[in-house]
């Protein structure tokens, strides 16, 4: 069944950030789905022309207004709207991005939202997961114009490069609210990978015990080139900041290799790392229910381990 | 009189570990302990801190679902909520639905500000704030971690993937809480007796004009595959030498 797809581009005016390519993917499991990305900026020409190439994408518009510059939802959202009318299903990523914007999306034009699809099997029955990933839903619509939905990031690869679509300057011409201002964003700098793509990710736990204690983490890190995270209880404690919280409510990752240090393995942790490849638990009590879904669990001090390991791999 | 409306959610408590039915119907919730949903438990406490600040003279409650919920809101209205209202509804409510009802709380109650959790840890939505702000056509701070009010507008601080972003809203506006915006107050007994006497009003969806329409079917419900249980390791060397020989390393 063929079906017009809509992806929101996410971007920070000049990258396309890969969570749109991941949105890509799972239109592109339906069979024939023609896919379009609305990419709205300030400036559209450098974000539009990174969509442009990505596999299996039949067009790009473009939506040119100063008002674009940050991505506000309630500003992008009359303008998604506008687009939308040809568009079956309308998909942004499940990022605070996408999450905040594609509600928003959703409420404008009355459809329903499938939030996180982990599966798309026909342009009305998508697959979610619910209770923290410990239950899986398929839901399909009864009817609906359209479906809005959010892509969940741990479920799909980036779509590949190569292709060529055409670049289309959209003409919307919808009034826009000025009663949202965007003030400023504190991004940590970091040469480290980024948590939601690196293929490693260690993370750190209360155990830690301090945010000086998280060093032993980002020196192994850097050695493996690895991403660093942490759980609720280690950003809730000041340890880490918290963009790099890992959790049903943080972010949900599946990097090849995950190794979890001094974290217990509440259920709202694991539903963040079940994707992951493998996953290695390094922690002192051996009850811990992190051990359940570990494949290799080490028993012990992190203090001495964590160093251990990084002589051994240097 | 200047109020904030908070909308609360019963769900499952975040401590259970639930069980899909054997059907495939849903989750088994037969005697199973329901709180109020963690993030509008951050909602309301906020909402009360603004008040006790002299920020607001009234926090209203609200909650759409079946009869049970009243229990919830007594709860809210112990931690210290002014009165609640419950709109009564049975079966599968959506975040349209829900969105839709509070819209008409709010054009009663004219708040200048409603606070709602990011999402409720039962369907993992994360809708109802954001469809709440379009149909009121009015400002929404998702993810906050931060409010200051200052006169007729709201600086608030989001939890965002990249980091804090911090954004200024005009009032009346839709904030929905993160977990670090404030850690809820413990309920003492003397406030439980307080609440049985405070205003708890039923509505109806029906009386407030709001159709209760299912767009998405729920299908079936799966419990999610399950990862093999792995092997202890004895040191870090084997450990290295195990993921070596996987690749990983």
């Amino acid at each position: 069944m063929s079906a017009a797809i809509l992806i929101v581009a996410e971007h920070d005016g000049s990258r396309l950030n890969v969570s749109t390519a991941k949105c890509v993917s799972c239109a592109r499991a339906l069979q024939g789905a023609e896919i379009a990305i609305a990419v709205c900026a300030a400036d559209a020409s450098q974000v539009a022309s990174q969509a442009a190439e990505l596999a299996g994408v039949a067009r790009v518009l473009t939506v040119e207004n100063p008002a674009n510059a940050h991505a506000l939802a309630a500003v992008l959202a009359p303008q998604i709207v506008a687009l939308a009318g040809p568009f079956a299903v309308v998909l942004g990523p499940s990022t605070t991005f996408g999450k905040d914007l594609m509600a928003r999306i959703a409420g404008l034009l009355g459809a329903p939202q499938v939030s996180d699809i982990m599966a798309i099997e026909s342009p009305t029955r998508f697959r979610r997961p619910v209770y923290a990933g410990n239950a899986i839903l398929t839901v399909e619509s009864a009817g609906a114009a359209k479906v809005v939905g959010t892509v969940r990031m741990a479920s799909f690869e980036a779509a590949g490069g190569g292709g060529a679509a055409p670049i289309e300057k959209a003409a919307v011409s919808v009034e826009l609210p000025n009663h949202t201002r965007f003030i400023t964003v504190s991004a940590a700098k970091s040469d480290r990978p980024d948590l939601q793509t690196a293929a490693r990710v260690i993370s750190g736990g209360r155990a830690l015990g301090s945010a000086d204690g998280f060093k032993i983490l980002y020196s192994l890190a850097d050695k493996l080139g690895a991403a660093v995270g942490a759980s609720r209880a280690a950003v809730d404690a000041g340890y880490a900041p918290n963009e790099m919280q890992v959790g049903q409510t943080g972010k949900i990752i599946a990097p090849e290799l995950y190794v979890a240090v001094g974290i217990s393995g509440a259920i709202q942790h694991l539903t963040g790392i079940k994707d992951a490849r493998t996953i290695v638990a390094i922690n002192k009590d051996g009850e811990a229910p992190i051990f359940e879904v570990a494949d290799f669990g080490l028993v012990g001090d992190l203090f001495q381990i964590i160093p251990e390991i990084e002589k051994l791999v240097g | 009189m200047k109020r904030i409306l908070v909308g609360i959610k019963r769900v499952v408590d975040f401590n259970v570990r639930i069980r899909v039915k054997p059907d495939g119907s849903g989750v088994a919730t037969d005697g199973v302990k329901m709180s109020i949903n963690p993030f509008d438990e951050i909602a309301l406490e906020e909402a009360l801190r603004i008040r006790e600040r002299g920020g607001a003279e009234e926090v209203i409650v609200a909650t759409v679902g079946p009869a049970d919920c009243q229990q919830q809101l007594r709860s809210a209205l112990a931690m210290g909520a002014d009165r609640a209202l419950h709109v009564q509804a049975d079966g599968l409510i959506e975040p349209l639905v829900v969105a839709r009802a509070l819209l008409k709380l709010v054009e009663r109650e004219q708040p200048f500000l409603v606070i709602l959790g990011k999402q409720a840890i039962d369907d993992d939505n994360g809708q109802t704030g954001q469809v709440l702000a379009a149909l009121w056509n009015r400002p929404q701070a998702t993810y906050a971690s931060k409010v200051e009010l200052t006169g007729d507008k709201a600086r608030v601080t989001r939890e965002v993937d990249a980091g804090l972003e911090t954004l200024e809203v005009d009032l009346p506006a839709v904030l929905t809480t993160d977990l670090r915006l404030n850690e809820p107050r413990y309920v003492k007994l003397p406030d439980i007796m307080k609440a049985k006497k405070k205003p708890l009003e039923t509505l109806t969806l029906a009386g407030l004009g709001v159709e209760q329409r299912q767009q998405l079917k729920l299908v079936r419900f799966e419990p999610p595959p399950q990862r093999q249980k792995g092997v202890r390791v004895k040191d870090a060397a084997e450990l290295v030498e195990q993921l070596k020989k996987k690749g990983l390393l």
